[in-house]
């Protein structure tokens, strides 16, 4: 299938970026793949060579450390080119570690601060509503994330405002950089706490690209609430070694590791 | 008798009247829409006011979000908790994005009075000021006020608007002329300059006038941008008189005075004596007492300007 052909080559490029970097984060950026190929090859009104366009679909990753998917996917759909993610986190380079609006074509909102992304959206939401422009809000928000207060604010405010036009993700890998989730400060059950904020929730496995169209269209059509699309992930997915491992939080692959995964994965470090 | 109107009133007036001009404008407050005035923005244009709930941090996010798809965003609250509670989202959802938000933050300083210091901003134009791309104004009175509104509006990036509770001297007429990043001198003199801002340059004048009885020439200059501040008015003053004094309702430490100090420090080495609170919290009590036990009285801009 064409998707899983294009999830591939985004998870190879994160590889070879990260391995050019020295530093980044591989382990939430490829437990988000599927939903970012589903996203932007098939459900998103984009258009890369007009990235500004006001009538687009807006995308905010609210968790902003996640730029290695985030750019290995716009540079795949065409926003920039991919010889660019040679130079992320370089100095002086467009690709800075967390997204950064004002210089990098298709970053909608400018996060990498925990906690704030899902307020942005909630604003692009309203104004959406305000002018009434049929374009949708996309939002990823982590789960160690949600040990933010700002995103209980936010989320209280988007059931308030009914906005109907914002479907979220919430990345479920289990993982933040200290540990397991439900060690560190447990978020459960995340389901029943953002039903109680008045939100429609969908749970899905997060890797499966049947169960995240079929939990787009559902938050679609659904009316008056905002949609949380909790995505059971799995950290580090498609590379054995990172799979659900803390220490692949935010640590670059060695040219050896890089090498390793690349061979998984099915791409070459100089293909 | 002089007419007396608080900031934070003509702060309403001008919102709803940029509302009537420009549908772009929308506005946000956290629970304190009838203190803070935004209320009268609200009762005109009902669909395009959002009440965040107690929530700063969201008031400021949320902002930032309507700014991306073209909106202008006039964002309240307290300064205490809009500066404070909500720095960190200021700084990286919308200074460094340099998004059109304007935050217009009420109740700053010691003229809060009887809500004490948990309520007393006196170290947000300190904060704000330190912030790239972000512009700090800091009007004297109601119609200074309105024209800071007018021109937030018009400018495109990241604006703070400092403005207070208490009813304040109106101390222009309609010939006023407000610019961001222009001092104004108020009155001539050579002998000492008094550069204040905010409530405070009310305070300045009367000083002026009292040290003009004593034989004193004092220059008042009013600083109603702090950041960009008008560099050239202030070393004309550090050059043709013998001292600068700084009159805020605000912390001495990076508020004006130290704006006005790295001025002439780097450009034409003068005495700069700063008066504003030292190093301190308020209390409760009547704000216009509290400025006078903080040093803010115009005996001490006196007292002080002798010294130069």
């Amino acid at each position: 299938m064409e998707l899983e052909r294009i999830a591939k080559d985004i998870r190879v490029n994160i590889i070879k970026m990260l391995e050019k970097s020295k530093s980044g984060h591989p382990g939430g950026s490829l437990s988000a793949v599927e939903i970012f190929t589903a996203l932007y090859f098939k459900e998103m009104r984009i258009d890369p060579e007009n990235p500004k366009w006001e009538d687009r679909d807006r995308f905010v990753l609210s968790k902003g450390h996640g730029t290695p998917v985030l750019y290995a996917t716009l540079a795949e759909r065409g926003f920039f080119p991919k010889e660019e993610l040679n130079n992320f986190r370089k100095i002086s380079s467009m690709l800075q570690g967390h997204p950064d609006m004002k210089e990098i074509p298709g970053v909608d909102m400018t996060t990498g601060s925990l906690g704030q992304g899902l307020a942005a959206a909630n604003g692009m939401a309203l104004a959406g509503k305000l002018d009434n422009k049929d374009y949708r809000v996309y939002a990823m928000i982590g789960d160690g994330e949600s040990q933010e207060g700002m995103i209980w604010e936010a989320a209280m405010l988007a059931a308030h405002y009914k906005l109907d036009n914002l479907t979220v993700f919430l990345d479920h890998n289990g993982l933040q950089i200290d540990g397991k989730t439900q060690d560190i400060m447990n978020i459960e059950p995340i389901d029943e706490k953002f039903k109680a904020f008045g939100w429609h929730v969908i749970k899905i496995n997060g890797h499966s690209f049947d169960e995240i169209f079929n939990a787009i269209e559902e938050a679609k059509n659904t009316k008056g609430n905002p949609t949380m699309i909790i995505a059971n992930t799995i950290k580090g997915k498609g590379v054995s070694f990172m799979e659900d491992q803390v220490g692949w939080h935010g640590k670059a692959p060695s040219e050896e590791e890089a090498a390793k995964a690349l061979e998984e994965l099915g791409g070459g470090l100089n293909d | 008798m002089t007419k007396m109107m608080a900031t934070r009133d003509a702060y309403g007036e001008a919102l709803k009247e940029l509302g009537e001009i420009n549908e772009n404008i929308v506005v946000l407050d956290a629970d304190l829409s009838g203190s803070t005035k935004t209320s009268v923005f609200q009762k005109a244009f009902p669909n395009r006011f959002f009440n965040v709930g107690i929530a700063e941090q969201n008031l400021i996010g949320t902002a930032a979000g309507l700014a991306t798809a073209g909106k202008i965003p006039f964002a309240s609250s307290f300064a205490m908790f809009a500066t404070g509670r909500a720095f960190e989202i200021i700084r990286n959802s919308v200074c460094y994005p340099k998004l059109n938000v304007k935050i217009a933050a009420t109740h700053a300083g010691l003229t809060v009075g009887e809500d004490g210091a948990t309520h007393q901003a006196l170290e947000d134009i300190s904060v704000m000021r330190s912030l790239p791309n972000m512009v700090v104004l800091c009007p004297a009175d109601a119609i200074e006020t309105k024209q800071c509104i007018y021109k937030a509006a018009e400018h495109d990036g990241p604006v703070y608007i400092r403005l207070g509770r208490a009813k304040v001297p109106v101390i222009f007429d309609e010939n006023y002329k407000f610019e961001i990043g222009k001092g104004v001198q108020l009155r001539e003199g050579n002998d000492v300059t008094i550069i204040a801002t905010g409530v405070m340059v009310d305070r300045a004048i009367k000083a002026s006038e009292r040290l003009s009885e004593e034989g004193i020439s004092a220059r008042v200059i009013n600083i109603s941008t702090i950041k960009p501040i008008d560099k050239d008015i202030i070393i004309k003053a550090a050059k043709e008189t013998k001292g600068i004094i700084t009159v805020e309702e605000h912390s001495i430490i990076g508020g004006l005075g130290s704006a006005v100090a790295e001025v002439v420090g780097e450009n034409h080495p003068t005495r700069v004596i700063r008066i504003g609170t030292m190093d301190t919290f308020g209390e409760s009590g009547d704000g216009f007492e509290l400025l006078d036990k903080y040093g803010l009285s115009v005996d001490n801009i006196v007292n002080k300007a002798k010294l130069l």
